[in-house]
C-alpha cells in the first residue's frame, strides 16, 4: 500500500503554493491590452429609473465606453437553476434579472452602468461623472409587509412579491394539523435563521477575453463550479456556443456557496471583451462584495413539535418565510425547499412533517446557497424546538432526543419528507460526544463557574443533512434545470504517471491531495505520481462542480469508476504482456502479477506497453491509457453528528465566552483524517460566526448598515475554542464506491443550535426565565433577555 | 435618524429669521461648507467637504425652503451627493418662539444617507448628524447674536474676506463671532 492512500492524514499539496504567494487567483491574471471595469450600483434600495446621462462621463480620460441596460437588450438575463412548483401546483414567480438594472433598481448594490476604462482609476473617476435621474421608491423590506395586499412590488410585472408558497408534504398537511391538535404536548419557537455574507478571503473577479482570430471567449472566474457558468451564461445570457466558450475557475480563495452562482459581472466581462475587442476585468471590492455577493439564511419561523404522553415525537409543522432578495440568485428557490423540508424529520421517528415556506422578495440583496444551505435552517429549528420540549416537559436534552432516534436497525429509513437515510447511527454519535465532555462531570463544573460568578451552559445539537448532490433524475423532478452528476477523465501517461481531470472544484477543500490519495490507493502508486486538474472547461470534460459536500461523494466516485476503467484495461495489457488470462491478473502496490505465480510487470511498463505498443493486443485493444467516467449518485448521501458547545456567561455583561466545542461526526469512511478534520473546523468557525457574532442588517430605507468588517463582526481566533473532533463513529454510504457521506457543511450545520442551546441552558440554570434568543447571541442581546426573563 | 433639540438665542425672532434665510449667514454655520449660492425662495446651492468616519467627500446638493410663517416657522429640506461616497439627504422643521432670552429655536432634524455612507459609516452616523445640527445650530446662535452691536470687536482676515461677499455692514459681527 502507498504510505499516502486512503486513511493517511497527509499533508495539503496545495498549501505549499497557497502560503508561499505562489497560488494564482484571478486577480493574479493580467492580459495584453487589458481594460478595467467599474460598475456603477445603486446607492438606494428601490428607484425609478428616469434617466441615465452618460455624456459627460464618456468625455473623461482614458474611458472605452460606457454600457447602460440599453447595450444588452438584444441579451438574456441571469437565468435562474432551479424552478419551484408551488403548493397549488403553479411554477413559482420568476422576474427577470437584468445584467444592469432596466427600469428600475432593486436594491442597494444593483448595478446601473459600467464604465470600461484604460485604468481602474479613470474607470471610477468617470463613474462619478455619470449623472443619475432615479426617483426614489418605497422599499420592501418585511417579508410579511411584502405579500400583503396593496403592498408595494419589487416587480411591477408580477403579480405580487411573493415567489411561491410551497407546501411539504402537502398530502400531510391535515394529518399533520389533526396530529398537533390532538398532541400531549406542543412546543412552539419563534425564530429567526440570521441572514450572512458569506465573505470568502478572496473578492469576486473576472476577466473576460474574446479571440477575434477564432471567434472564441475565454472567461476567467471566481467559480465554484466553471461548466455551469459556460452552460448558465453561454446558453441564457450570451448565446455563445459551448464550443466557443471557455471557462476557468483557477485558483479560488473560498466559495461557501456564494461563488457558485452566475452573476452579471461575469457575464458583462465576457461580452463586452468582444465590443471592444478587449480584455476586460473586474474585481470586486470588499464594501462590493457586501452588497453584490448573494447573501445566506434570512428565514422567519415558526415551528410547532407535537409529543405524546411518552415524549414520542408525533408531528412537526413549520411556517417559514424566505427571503430572496430582489432577483432569483441560481439556486435561491431550491435553499428553503428541496434543500431544507426535506430534512426537518431530522434524526428522529417523527410520522408527520407539513413544512411551509412563502419565498419572498424584497429589495435587499439577492439570497442563495451558504455553507449548508437549507440544511443549516432544518436544523436550526428542529434542534432548538426539541431542546425547549425537554426542558419544558423537565426531561434531559439528550434522553428525549435518544429516545425520539432512528435505531440503526431501522435503516435504510423511508422519512415522511420523501427521502430516505441509507445508513446512520445517531446513538453512537450522541454517546460518542457526551463522553468526549464528560456529561456526568457537567454539574460539577457548573458550580465551579458559579463560585467565580459565571452561568456554565451545556448545548447540544444533533444533525442530519443531505449532501452528495444528487440524483438527476430525482432533482429533475423536483424542477432543477442541470442534472447533478460528476465526471473524471483519468489519464496515465506513459511512464505511468497520471493527470486526473475532475468535474469538482477545489476552493480550499483540499481536493489536490484527497482526490490523488483515492487513486494512489486503488493502483498502489506513490500520490505523487498523480496529478488532480480542475478548474477549466477545456481540460475537463465535463463538471457540475462542488458544492453541497458533494465532491468526493459524487466527484470522487466518478474518479473512482474512470480508474476502474483504467485498472480493467490495463489488466488486459498486462495479461498479454504476462501471457495469461486477463482473470487471473492482480493489481497490488503498482505491481501486476500472474495469480499463483511469480510473474510480475510494474505498473510503468504496462503504462509505456499503451503507448509504445510494439508488443500489444492491437487487434482487441485500442493503444492509450486514458478513461472517462461520469458517475450520477442512486440517492444523497446522510452525513450526521452530535455537537457539544459548553459556555460561560457572564450574567453582569451578557457576555458568552465558548469554553469548548465537541463534535463527533459520522461521515462514512474517511479519505483524509486531517483535511476533515480542517473542514469541521472551518465549518464550526462559520457556524459559530452566525450565532455568536454576524448578522446582515438593513435600516429601515434599505441601506446596508453591516456593509463592512467595521460593522460585520466575523469570528476572530480569540472568539473560538480549541475544538475536539471525532469521526470514528464510521456507517459507510452503501450506494457509492468509496462509502464516503462529505463533511464540508457539517460544522456549519450543527454548531448554531449547540450554541444557542447551550446560552439558554447556561441562563436557565443561573434561573433566568429565557427559552430564547435570536442569533447573533450578542451581550446586548443576551443581557436584555436576562432583564425580561 | 432623528433628533430634536433647541436652543435660546438671544435676538428677536425677526433677526433670526432673516439670518435662516441669508445664504452667507447659513455658508458660515454649515459645517464644512464651501460654496453657498441662490436665494431662499428659490433654493440655494450648496457645496459642503466632510468626513465622516472613513468616507470624506464632496456633496454638492440643494437646500429648499418651504412651509415659510414668518418669523414662526419653516421647513428645510435638502439633498447631498457625494459621488461614489454616496448620499445624504434630509429635513429639518425648525420652530422660533419668543422666550425672556430673545427667542427659542427648536429643530426637527429627520435625515437619511445611503450608499458608501451607510455601508461604512452607519455606526457613527448618529453621533455625526448630531455634532453637525449641534454644531450648526450653535454657530447660527452666534452669529445671529454676533449681531448685536454692542459686542463688535476687530473683525479677523477671514472675517473680512468672508465678509466681503455678503452685506459686510450687516453681518460683520456674527462673521466675527463665527470665526473666532
Amino acid at each position: 500500500m502507498p504510505k499516502d492512500g486512503i486513511g493517511a492524514s497527509t499533508k495539503r499539496r496545495e498549501d505549499i503554493r497557497f502560503l508561499t504567494g505562489n497560488g494564482n487567483y484571478t486577480d493574479d491574471i493580467n492580459m495584453h491590452g487589458q481594460t478595467y471595469a467599474h460598475f456603477l450600483r445603486s446607492d438606494i434600495a428601490h428607484g425609478k429609473i428616469n434617466n441615465i446621462d452618460t455624456s459627460a462621463a464618456s468625455e473623461m480620460p482614458g474611458v472605452l465606453r460606457i454600457f447602460t441596460a440599453a447595450d444588452f437588450e438584444e441579451k438574456g438575463g441571469i437565468p435562474c437553476g432551479w424552478q419551484v412548483t408551488d403548493r397549488f401546483g403553479e411554477v413559482m414567480q420568476e422576474p427577470k434579472h437584468p445584467i444592469l438594472a432596466e427600469g428600475k433598481v432593486r436594491h442597494v448594490g444593483d448595478p446601473i452602468a459600467v464604465v470600461v476604462a484604460e485604468s481602474l482609476e479613470q474607470a471610477r473617476d468617470a463613474a462619478e461623472a455619470i449623472e443619475l435621474d432615479i426617483e426614489e421608491l418605497e422599499p420592501v423590506l418585511n417579508m410579511k409587509e411584502a405579500i400583503k395586499d396593496g403592498a408595494t412590488k419589487v416587480h411591477d410585472d408580477l403579480t405580487s412579491n411573493l415567489c411561491y408558497d410551497w407546501g411539504f408534504v402537502e398530502e400531510n398537511r391535515e394529518a399533520v394539523d389533526e396530529a398537533i391538535k390532538n398532541a400531549h404536548h406542543v412546543t412552539t419557537l419563534e425564530l429567526v435563521n440570521n441572514r450572512l455574507v458569506a465573505n470568502p478571503m478572496e473578492p469576486r473577479v473576472a476577466v473576460g477575453d474574446y479571440n477575434r482570430s477564432n471567434d472564441e471567449f475565454t472567461l476567467y472566474t471566481t467559480s465554484q463550479n466553471p461548466h455551469v457558468i459556460r452552460l448558465l451564461m453561454g446558453a441564457f445570457v450570451l448565446n455563445i456556443p459551448e464550443h466557443k466558450l471557455r471557462v476557468v475557475a483557477p485558483d479560488v480563495g473560498g466559495g461557501f456557496g456564494t461563488k457558485i452562482f452566475h452573476y452579471a459581472e461575469e457575464a458583462f466581462v465576457t461580452w463586452a471583451s468582444k465590443v471592444l475587442n478587449r480584455p476586460v476585468k473586474w474585481t470586486s471590492t470588499r464594501s462590493e462584495a457586501f452588497i453584490s455577493d448573494a447573501h445566506g439564511r434570512d428565514h422567519v419561523t415558526k415551528i410547532e413539535l407535537a409529543l405524546d404522553e411518552n415524549h414520542m415525537f408525533t408531528a412537526v409543522r413549520t411556517d417559514t418565510y424566505a427571503n430572496m432578495g430582489a432577483y432569483l440568485s441560481t439556486f435561491a428557490p431550491s435553499i428553503p425547499t428541496w434543500l431544507h423540508g426535506t430534512l426537518m424529520a431530522g434524526n428522529y421517528t417523527t410520522p408527520l412533517v407539513y413544512v411551509n415556506v412563502k419565498a419572498v422578495f424584497t429589495n435587499t440583496t439577492p439570497v442563495d446557497a451558504y455553507r449548508g444551505a437549507g440544511r443549516p435552517e432544518a436544523t436550526f429549528q428542529l434542534e432548538r424546538v426539541v431542546d425547549k420540549a425537554a426542558r419544558e416537559l423537565g426531561v434531559d436534552p439528550a434522553e428525549l432526543r435518544r429516545k425520539n432516534f432512528i435505531k440503526p436497525e431501522q435503516f435504510p429509513y423511508d422519512t415522511p419528507v420523501a427521502v430516505t437515510y441509507d445508513t446512520g447511527n445517531y446513538h453512537a454519535t450522541l454517546d460518542k460526544a457526551l463522553e468526549m465532555t464528560d456529561y456526568a462531570g457537567f454539574e460539577a463544573r457548573a458550580a465551579e463557574s458559579k463560585a467565580r460568578g459565571k452561568l456554565r451552559g451545556y448545548g447540544l445539537a444533533h444533525f442530519i443533512e443531505a449532501c452528495g448532490i444528487a440524483p438527476s433524475n430525482l432533482v429533475g423532478q423536483l424542477g432543477a434545470r442541470a442534472g447533478l452528476y460528476e465526471s473524471a477523465t483519468v489519464r496515465v501517461n506513459a511512464t505511468g504517471s497520471i493527470s486526473v481531470m475532475t468535474g469538482s472544484h477545489s476552493h480550499g477543500q483540499g481536493h489536490e491531495t484527497t482526490f490523488a490519495q483515492v487513486v494512489a490507493e486503488m493502483i498502489g502508486i506513490p500520490a505523487d505520481q498523480i496529478d488532480i486538474v480542475h478548474g477549466d472547461t477545456s481540460k475537463v470534460p465535463m463538471g457540475m462542480g462542488t458544492y453541497g459536500s458533494r465532491s468526493i461523494a459524487v466527484g470522487g466516485s466518478a474518479m473512482v469508476r474512470a480508474t476502474e476503467k483504467i485498472i480493467n484495461k490495463a489488466k488486459k495489457i498486462a495479461a498479454h504482456l504476462l501471457e495469461a488470462s486477463e482473470g487471473d491478473i492482480e493489481l497490488k502496490d503498482g505491481q501486476f502479477t500472474v495469480a499463483g505465480t511469480d510473474k510480475s510487470l510494474a505498473w510503468g511498463e504496462v503504462t509505456l506497453a499503451a503507448y509504445v505498443p510494439h508488443n500489444y493486443p492491437l487487434e482487441s485493444l485500442e493503444p492509450g491509457l486514458e478513461e472517462t467516467a461520469f458517475y450520477d449518485p442512486s440517492n444523497f448521501t446522510y452525513p450526521s453528528g452530535a455537537y457539544i458547545c459548553e459556555v460561560e456567561v457572564d450574567p453582569d455583561t451578557g457576555k458568552v465566552d465558548i469554553l469548548s466545542f465537541t463534535t463527533a461526526d459520522d461521515f462514512g469512511n474517511i479519505i483524509n483524517p486531517m483535511v476533515v478534520e480542517g473542514q469541521v473546523h472551518g465549518g464550526v468557525a462559520q457556524g459559530i460566526g452566525q450565532a455568536m457574532l454576524e448578522n446582515v442588517t438593513y435600516d429601515e430605507n434599505g441601506q446596508l448598515l453591516t456593509g463592512s468588517f467595521m460593522d460585520y463582526a466575523m469570528p476572530r481566533a480569540s472568539d473560538l475554542p480549541m475544538y475536539s473532533t471525532d469521526h470514528s463513529c464510521q456507517t459507510p454510504c452503501t450506494h457509492n464506491p468509496l462509502g464516503v457521506k462529505g463533511c464540508g457543511e457539517a460544522g456549519a450545520i450543527g454548531s448554531p443550535p449547540a450554541v444557542v442551546n447551550a446560552v439558554i441552558d447556561a441562563l436557565q440554570r443561573g434561573g433566568y426565565n429565557v427559552d430564547h434568543i435570536d442569533m447573533p447571541v450578542s451581550p446586548s442581546r443576551v443581557w436584555s433577555a436576562m432583564q425580561k426573563g | 435618524m432623528k433628533l430634536t433639540d433647541s436652543r435660546e438665542i438671544a435676538a428677536q425672532s425677526q433677526d433670526v429669521w432673516a439670518a435662516l434665510l441669508n445664504p452667507e449667514i447659513l455658508k458660515a454655520c454649515v459645517p464644512g461648507c464651501t460654496e453657498m449660492s441662490g436665494t431662499a425662495e428659490e433654493g440655494f446651492e450648496a457645496t459642503v467637504v466632510q468626513k465622516v468616519g472613513p468616507v470624506k467627500a464632496t456633496f454638492k446638493g440643494a437646500v429648499t425652503l418651504s412651509d415659510m410663517n414668518e418669523p414662526h416657522s419653516l421647513t428645510l429640506t435638502g439633498e447631498g451627493k457625494g459621488g461614489a461616497a454616496g448620499f445624504a439627504k434630509g429635513g429639518a422643521d425648525v420652530k422660533l418662539e419668543p422666550s425672556e432670552t430673545g427667542t427659542l429655536l427648536t429643530y426637527d432634524v429627520e435625515a437619511k444617507v445611503g450608499g458608501k455612507l451607510a455601508q461604512l459609516g452607519s455606526r457613527i452616523i448618529d453621533g455625526f448628524a448630531k455634532k453637525m445640527a449641534d454644531q450648526f445650530f450653535a454657530d447660527f446662535a452666534s452669529a445671529v447674536e454676533g449681531d448685536n452691536p454692542a459686542d463688535e470687536a476687530p473683525a479677523t482676515t477671514e472675517a473680512e474676506e468672508a465678509g466681503a461677499e455678503g452685506d459686510e455692514d450687516k453681518k460683520k459681527g456674527w462673521l466675527k463671532r463665527v470665526f473666532n
